[in-house]
């Protein structure tokens, strides 16, 4: 393609994202996921980085789940988000970060359907006021938890203990980014590099030392897909789209997997460990899987945070072989200990895929 | 090994990389140009024949490039090598001597040596 052909195209996909103040709300599902992630955004964001995030208790669920299993209409996810914008106008706040990439793309479904729909809008509003009393401004800046990473991806670096890159043999890492769906599929506009280049994670990637590897099936689903798993006799559907991924990245011999969603680790982790007992199959090397991690965990890894602090011991796929690629230090009799330093049961191991 | 109550269900995935397709390759030894084709369907848009018969010349490289000339074969009786394919291939492929070698290594020539000037 033409360079400035090129450029112009580019030019769309960048977003703008504000440096301070934001008001933060949580996923419903990746405190149980991936434990320490969102405690672990907040402390680069507040500790490290010195930013004002706010948050509130009283925040709750945007309706996702229930809004794309079609167990909700449209309108109640409507008057849900619309609180929530109501609790950030309330702090004093006006842009709006999430840490979920489905409440992302709920949110930026919303405003759109808003901004081309402005009675809906009212509708909506009123709804707000008769059910709660409250009157909410739409934020000025909306974005995903990864963006704000990404945007301060170089200052983490400055302040990173470790690399993405193999301590032996001082090669990069080989790393596979996977984007959540509802992040930029939807809405390319509102994602950082739009939706076949998205950059939100590659950025990352590449200021922290790795490099991105390219595979056929880099932009598929990672087989989440809501009602593909939430009824069980279609999660086959579901398996069967990670399998695909893992079958079309197998060559290319990742070290690692980073992903900006909730869903996404979860299932490309679990689903290896169902796979290896299915075929007797394993991706990673030596029996072992491809560690799969959330952007947070692998930013906490960079600055130097004990991986079991991170939660890492919370991972289906054994994250050790890559720790000791990184050259992180870590105690294997402290993996499964409570905070108190007492220890936790341990979990039943698996047959066919190495957990150390 | 663990019934979750689920599984894998086989890849639709054509791998044509696995077909084994030896008219294929002798088509592609006389018409290097054939692999050059995008499927873009400009020459089953601008096609003649193609308004009264099923004739696709899209689906003929496509069927031939998977092994399934016998679904598409007859197709190309219809042909009659007008040349509007050739003049819109965004690729400059020379469709009617494509056509033609089609009919000599499937078989057909002696139907195409009728129709040639």
């Amino acid at each position: 393609m033409i360079y400035q052909g090129k450029q112009k195209i580019w030019s769309e996909y960048q977003k703008e994202i504000p440096d301070d103040h934001w008001f933060y709300v949580r996923s419903c599902i990746r405190q149980s996921f991936f434990p320490a992630s969102e405690k672990m955004f907040l402390e680069i964001l507040r500790k490290r980085l010195g930013k004002d995030v706010y948050e509130t208790p009283h925040h709750t669920t945007c309706g996702g789940i229930a809004y794309h299993s079609e167990a909700i209409p449209q309108e109640t996810v409507m008057t849900i988000i619309a609180r929530q914008f109501a609790l950030m106008t309330e702090a004093g706040y006006e842009n709006y970060v999430c840490s979920c990439i489905t409440s992302f793309g709920l949110y930026t479904e919303v405003m759109e359907d808003w901004r081309n729909f402005p009675e809906l809008e009212a509708k909506i509003r009123e709804n707000l006021w008769k059910a709660t009393r409250r009157e909410f401004k739409i934020p000025a800046c909306l974005a995903h938890a990864s963006d704000l990473i990404y945007k301060f991806r170089n200052a983490i670096a400055e302040q990173a203990k470790f690399r993405l890159v193999n301590k032996a043999t001082g090669e990069p890492l080989r790393v596979v980014e996977h984007i959540g769906c509802h992040y930029a599929k939807m809405f390319p506009s509102k994602g950082v590099g739009g939706a076949e280049y998205p950059y939100v994670l590659a950025g990352m990637v590449e200021s922290w030392g790795g490099e991105v590897i390219d595979y056929p099936e880099r932009r598929h689903c990672c087989g989440f897909g809501f009602r593909q798993y939430l009824v069980r006799a279609n999660r086959g559907y579901s398996l069967s789209n990670t399998h695909k991924k893992f079958e079309s990245m197998e060559p290319f011999k990742p070290d690692m997997i980073i992903t900006n969603c909730p869903g996404c680790p979860y299932f490309l982790d679990r689903w290896q460990y169902v796979i290896a007992e299915q075929t007797g199959k394993t991706y990673g090397g030596n029996g072992y899987g491809i560690p799969v991690f959330t952007y947070e965990e692998v930013a906490g890894l960079v600055l130097g945070y004990d991986p079991w602090d991170l939660g890492l011991q919370t991972h289906q796929v054994a994250v050790e072989p890559l720790l000791d690629k990184m050259g992180v230090p870590y105690k294997p009799e402290d993996k499964y200990k409570g905070l108190n330093g007492k220890q936790l049961q341990r979990p039943e191991l698996p047959m066919n895929i190495k957990c150390c | 090994m663990i019934d979750f109550g689920y599984g894998l269900t086989p890849s639709a995935t054509l791998r044509i990389e696995n077909v084994q397709n030896p008219l294929f390759e002798e088509l592609h030894r006389r018409e290097p140009d054939v692999v050059k084709c995008i499927s873009c369907g400009s020459c089953t848009a601008s096609c003649s024949a193609g308004c009264f018969t099923e004739m696709s010349l899209r689906r003929v490289i496509l069927s031939l490039q998977r092994g399934r000339e016998k679904e598409i074969l007859p197709m190309l009786q219809h042909c009659m090598l007008c040349g509007k394919c050739q003049l819109v291939c965004p690729r400059g492929i020379n469709t009617r001597h494509l056509i033609l070698s089609i009919g000599k290594v499937y078989g057909l020539a002696d139907q195409k040596e009728e129709v040639r000037p």
